[in-house]
């Protein structure tokens, strides 16, 4: 059929665009050939850099050369082979007759049907709702029953009297470890764990206070906890001389001059403080808990 | 004339046992209608589709504990480093699996993409008024599933169990404990205790990847039958009526456009996960309550969340010797109101005003000035949340102080969105007012002739339905007989031409289907219209087929000898 159209010398204007038509297809379908080969050609790419000892960026490029020529191909396919658009469907409204209605009414709620028994509704509805009800229980040991309660849990930290400061790796803090203008995470010693016992001791010059520290000073070296009063972010960006510390979530800015103070940003109570001393040994040690809650705030802080 | 006969004996052989030929032949002719807008959800669709597959490999190698153990693998500045298992795991399959870090990139591109598709389909829906009746329990359940994909998408990036994320994880267990009287225990029985529990990890990998997987598996089924049973929603246009739906077939056209979609959704999205880095957890460290990153950003879809909590001021609330912190506010009561909003939206509409009729031509955005006005309002609020989300980052960039940036940002949030509201609706009312001109056409006069030629959404819609040339009473339904028996019609008015999508076996029921969806125009009964002309694209298969033929052939020989 082909052969002989175009052997047939150009005569009407419909056989021209007939022909033209033909010439669109043939090209339409040599490029949509071409770029299933070329991802055919990224699969095995694919395959061969996965089998050679694998690459990230060759892996993903040669799979999206893959998808690429598949989605190029049949883009093509459906732009230039397929006809788009003049179909139409009808779109019957969505309210049935209403003898359906009626009918479909009686159905569900005829003479023999259980939704007129109301009372015995009723006290089928009870029994769910009680079942429903002793389903929940078991979703209190979603919070293992051994564990502390949140409103104790969220207040009390392992600090206490005679705890020493230790750094992250285990080592107790003498007071002269704590220079001026540096900035020394502390923590409990032996609760390596604890989320919310991370503190920080800061050497100040005592003469700059404006409020007294909550938790006391040895020599100027104040002891605050490190968890944000915001969102419990650690306030771990120390601004040099201005004795402020930062957070580096959501930029609360703390006075550490003026008792920890929130003075900038989003959070508003001042980070708690820690009652701290040298023991006999000569290193430093908490007198006692956070002088308030540490971390963020709940209902039940105070 | 092979393809024929194999594809009736599959046909035969599965039909005999279902009887799909009727259902499969009303299937195939479904019509889609032919707009790039109705592509959004399909995006977020093989988004999906991506997440669980390569999500699924993930699993393969993830292991989903805190417990403490030594990482050893190939990445050497971790080295035997201790780490949770589930760092260490994380950093192994990037880094030791082969193949795995195209994997984790790709799901995590994914992830960002999948929620994109479905804000910009949700947007695309609110602006054309497509939640209106019937579609309102569509509206609601893709509302749902935006809230699931957000709060997969955290949990996704938190059970790594590195630094960034962590610190995300503790910025959310601090705001889900702001709640009045519920939130401690609500964090306490979720997290299993304190933060940082070790429970954590676990519970939010199962609800990752089979809680909240299956709930959205659900909701898209749910979601696509309602679509099919409801069928599509369309712009007004040419042949265009409330009861029809004009387009192309779903078999062939639109399964190829749709298959192509596809093919460039796993194309972009393995293209960026294997060129693009995206969260390298490697750098960022394990988690350590005392450490944090500066930096640090959240995924955008969450971004808005953090920018809130930045600009929202210290300000505590005292209730009856109870705290209410302030975190509360961002974090709770505007996320709570956002979704609110957003299910509550087409009844608010209802309210103010607008009709209960069932709709099936859509509006253009312009003809409905109040909802231009808010749509843009809400979106200029969150853009603004979106970029202070990053505020460190801007005061870094434009070496002002942070808080400067900070005070500036909480200004714009209050003071940008209504004047930006203001404006989406004042440019709304006069392109309707002005009929048709694009946005870039507006002149000054156009704004301030606007208000005379008002009309009020109730008599716009008054005069446009239920009569009108919407119903087809301008063309005509040309009827007739094919040579195999089978009866069609087409709507033909002026230039347009829309042929009936399905065969109909008697001339009752191509009638019916006929004046369903065009109830005023006439139909009359015409000779069959000469065929079109065959394709060349047929021509080359056939001539291709005996080509594949002969290879097939050979194929079998040559397998078969071997086999000997």
């Amino acid at each position: 059929m082909t052969g002989r159209l175009d052997l047939a010398p150009a005569a009407t204007p419909e056989e021209d665009e007939r022909r033209e038509a033909a010439r669109r297809e043939r090209a339409a379908s040599r490029w949509i050939g071409l770029a299933f080969g070329a991802s055919a050609c990224g699969a095995a790419g694919f395959a061969a850099v996965y089998a050679t000892g694998g690459q990230t960026q060759l892996e993903g490029l040669s799979l999206a050369v893959a998808f690429a020529g598949l989605a190029a191909g049949l883009g093509l396919w459906s732009r230039r082979l397929l006809p788009s658009g003049g179909y139409v469907e009808e779109h019957e409204p969505f309210d049935s007759p209403p003898v359906e209605v009626r009918l479909t009414t009686e159905a569900l709620a005829g003479p023999e049907s259980p939704l007129r028994r109301r009372g015995l509704l009723g006290l089928l509805t009870l029994a769910l709702g009680a079942l429903a009800g002793a389903a929940l229980f078991p979703l209190r040991s979603l919070l293992p029953f051994d564990r502390a309660r949140p409103a104790h849990a969220l207040r009390v930290t392992p600090w206490a009297a005679g705890v020493r400061l230790v750094r992250a790796d285990g080592s107790p803090v003498r007071p002269d470890d704590v220079p001026a203008e540096t900035f020394v995470p502390v923590f409990p010693e032996g609760h390596p764990d604890r989320g919310d016992t991370p503190a920080f001791a800061v050497r100040l010059d005592p003469a700059r206070f404006t409020t007294p520290p909550p938790g006391g000073h040895v020599d100027g070296i104040v002891v605050y906890s490190l968890l944000c009063t915001h969102a419990g972010c650690p306030v771990a960006l120390y601004l040099r001389g201005t004795a402020r510390v930062l957070c580096p979530c959501h930029q609360s800015n703390f006075d550490l001059l003026a008792a920890a103070r929130a003075i900038a940003g989003p959070a508003s109570r001042p980070l708690p403080g820690l009652p701290i001393a040298v023991d006999p040994a000569g290193f430093l040690v908490a007198t006692g808990d956070f002088t308030s809650p540490p971390g963020p705030g709940f209902w039940s802080h105070e | 004339m092979i393809t024929r006969w194999l594809v009736r004996a599959v046909l035969r052989s599965v039909d005999g046992r279902l009887r799909v030929a009727p259902l499969l032949r009303r299937g195939l002719a479904k019509v889609f209608p032919d707009h790039w807008a109705f592509m959004l959800g399909e995006i977020a669709l093989y988004s999906f589709v991506t997440l669980v597959l390569t999500g699924v490999y993930l699993t393969l190698f993830f292991e989903a504990s805190t417990v403490e153990t030594t990482y050893t693998g190939s990445y050497a500045p971790l080295d035997g480093a201790r780490t949770s298992a589930a760092y260490a795991s994380t950093v192994r399959l990037s880094f030791d699996v082969r193949a795995g870090l195209l994997m984790r990139q790709t799901h995590h591109w994914a992830a960002l993409l999948f929620v994109a598709a479905i804000v910009l389909h949700l947007l695309r829906i609110f602006f054309t008024g497509a939640f209106r009746r019937p579609r309102g329990i569509n509206w609601v359940i893709g509302v749902t599933m935006l809230a699931l994909a957000l709060f997969n998408g955290f949990t996704g990036y938190s059970i790594p169990d590195d630094l960034l994320s962590g610190i995300g994880l503790r910025i959310l267990y601090s705001v889900a404990q702001s709640i009045p009287v519920v939130g401690e225990w609500l964090v306490f029985l979720a997290f299993g205790g304190e933060f940082p529990s070790d429970d954590a990890v676990p519970r939010m990998f199962v609800t990752h990847v089979l809680l909240v997987p299956a709930a959205l598996a659900v909701l898209i089924a749910a979601h696509l039958g309602i679509l099919v049973r409801q069928k599509h929603s369309q712009f007004p246009g040419p042949g265009r009526t409330e009861n029809n739906v004009v387009g192309s077939r779903f078999w062939p056209a639109y399964t190829i456009r749709t298959l192509a979609l596809f093919a460039w959704v796993f194309a972009v999205l393995f293209g960026l996960g294997g060129l693009a880095q995206i969260n390298p957890i490697w750098i960022y460290g394990p988690y350590d309550p005392a450490q944090a990153t500066s930096p640090a950003q959240p995924d955008w879809y969450i971004i808005w969340g953090d920018g809130a909590l930045r600009l929202f001021p210290g300000v505590d609330f005292d209730i009856a010797g109870h705290l209410v912190p302030a975190p509360f506010w961002p974090g709770i009561v505007l996320g709570g109101l956002t979704f609110a909003g957003l299910y509550l939206w087409p009844l608010l509409e209802r309210l103010a005003g607008a009709d209960r009729r069932a709709h099936e031509l859509l509006d253009r955005p312009r003809e409905h000035p109040v909802r231009v006005g808010v749509g843009v309002a809400v979106l200029t609020f969150f853009a603004v949340l979106l970029v202070a989300g990053s505020d460190d980052v801007i005061a870094k960039l434009l070496k002002v102080p942070v808080l400067d940036v900070l005070s500036v940002l909480r200004v714009v949030a209050l003071a940008a969105p209504v004047p930006a509201g203001l404006c989406g609706y004042l440019a709304a009312r006069a392109l309707r007012a002005n009929g048709g001109r694009g946005i870039g056409e507006l002149t000054r006069r156009d704004l301030r002739a606007a208000p005379q030629q008002r009309t009020g959404p109730g008599e716009r819609d008054a005069s446009a339905a239920p009569a009108g040339p919407l119903d087809g009473a301008d063309g005509r339904v040309e009827l007739w007989r094919d040579p195999d028996g089978t009866w069609r019609w087409r709507y033909r008015s002026g230039e347009v031409t829309l042929t009936a999508n399905l065969a109909y076996l008697s001339r009752e029921e191509a009638e019916r289907s006929a004046t369903t969806a065009y109830r005023r125009a006439p139909v009359v009964a015409v000779e069959p219209p000469v065929p079109a002309v065959a394709t060349a694209a047929r021509r080359t298969a056939r001539r291709a087929a005996p080509v594949g033929g002969w290879l097939a052939l050979l194929a079998i020989g040559t397998w078969r000898r071997r086999r000997r």
